[in-house]
């Protein structure tokens, strides 16, 4: 039986599509068979950040209206073993995804699947509602930010009201991911820390990601984030996948690079 | 140029961050509070305030709606404070 996990945020461009990229093609290393869906509709961007837009052929509606089966729809992903793509549309409007079309995509996924990972559209409509509706678990996306911990919370309210798990007096587990993390403005008091937000949000801790370069060179190349072993966003996308299957990992990236004494001397940043 | 920025920014009363934090403490205390509440209840309680205000004049404030849920029963709690009669 898979496990239902939503990506979501309230808040755009805090960076849900990269962390579902990330995560599901982590969870695919780790040889979980996974599928990753893009609920957003009518803005489908998953298939880019996973460089498969070129192969989309059928969508998530298409599978809902039943005008293509499930497998003509899936893209299978040409670098990690495993992981498969479902596409959002992206002609539909939003109210094209019902209840019952998602649950028995979901249900038929279910079977074949260890992770289903669904990547929420902004906002807290239909899309955002019906993403988060049928998870078992959610990882909260959240950047040090005023107007993203807002919304954040707004979201964990309508995950503890209005998902499947709340309707049936259970709770969706929580985790919170924090991303575009920069130590050198928290050190100076210009960014929430790690601290402040955990307080304010007060749910589990899955990892912080540091704000990096490597994130958009990987959207350039459509190719997800933690597929670049070198890079710090990289590895705490690693880091953030061996916590969400239950590991001990201890955080890095959180503190302040010490610079180098020639680094100082030449001022460099 | 280094020492002077450094002793301007110890001398400052707070920190961004801190005024980030304390905004967001509050406004996410407040908008939890009114979580799970129906979306009629403001236009309720500003109709019965209406109602209310074509007997005694009163304040928006004099007047608090509160719902709680227990169980399977929910209580609507109206509170209305009356200005002293003259």
């Amino acid at each position: 039986m898979a496990k239902i996990i939503v990506v979501t945020s309230g808040k755009g461009g805090v960076g849900k599509t990269t962390s579902s990229a990330a995560i599901s093609t982590g969870l695919a290393l780790r040889g979980h068979k996974t599928v990753v869906i893009d609920f957003d509709v009518g803005l489908r961007n998953l298939d880019l950040i996973m460089g498969c837009e070129r192969r989309v052929v059928y969508d998530f509606v298409n599978v809902i209206n039943k005008e293509a089966s499930l497998k003509q729809a899936l893209i299978k992903d040409k670098r990690t073993e495993g992981l498969f793509i479902l596409p959002a549309s992206q002609t539909r409007d939003k109210d094209a995804l019902t209840h019952e079309g998602v649950e028995a995509v979901l249900d038929e996924l279910a079977k074949d699947f260890d992770y289903i990972i669904c990547d929420s559209p902004a906002g807290i409509e239909q899309g955002a509602q019906m993403a988060l509706y049928f998870a078992e678990e959610a990882i909260v996306v959240t950047n040090p930010e005023v107007s993203s911990v807002r919304d954040s919370d707004r979201i964990l309210g309508i995950l503890q009201s209005k998902s499947r798990l709340a309707e049936q007096g259970k709770s969706v587990k929580e985790h919170l991911l924090l991303t575009r993390y920069n130590p050198a403005r928290v050190a100076s008091a210009e960014m929430l820390s790690v601290a402040d937000v955990e307080e304010i949000l007060a749910i589990p801790l899955l990892g912080v990601i540091p704000e990096s370069e490597a994130v958009l060179k990987a959207s350039n190349q459509g190719a997800p984030v933690i597929l670049d072993e070198d890079s710090e966003a990289g590895q705490a996308y690693s880091d953030a996948v061996s916590r969400l299957l239950g590991e001990d990992v201890e955080h890095r990236f959180l503190e302040q690079q010490k610079k180098g004494f020639l680094q100082r001397l030449l001022g460099g940043k | 140029m280094g020492i002077l920025d450094y002793l301007l920014k110890k001398n400052k009363p707070s920190s961004s961050a801190s005024v980030a934090k304390e905004r967001l403490q509050i406004i996410v205390a407040h908008e939890r509070s009114t979580r799970g509440q129906p979306d009629y209840l403001p236009l309720m309680q500003q109709e019965i305030l209406e109602v209310i205000r074509k007997y005694v004049d009163i304040d928006q404030d004099q007047v608090s709606v509160q719902l709680d849920n227990e169980d399977d029963c929910s209580v609507l709690e109206l509170n209305i404070t009356l200005p002293d009669a003259k």
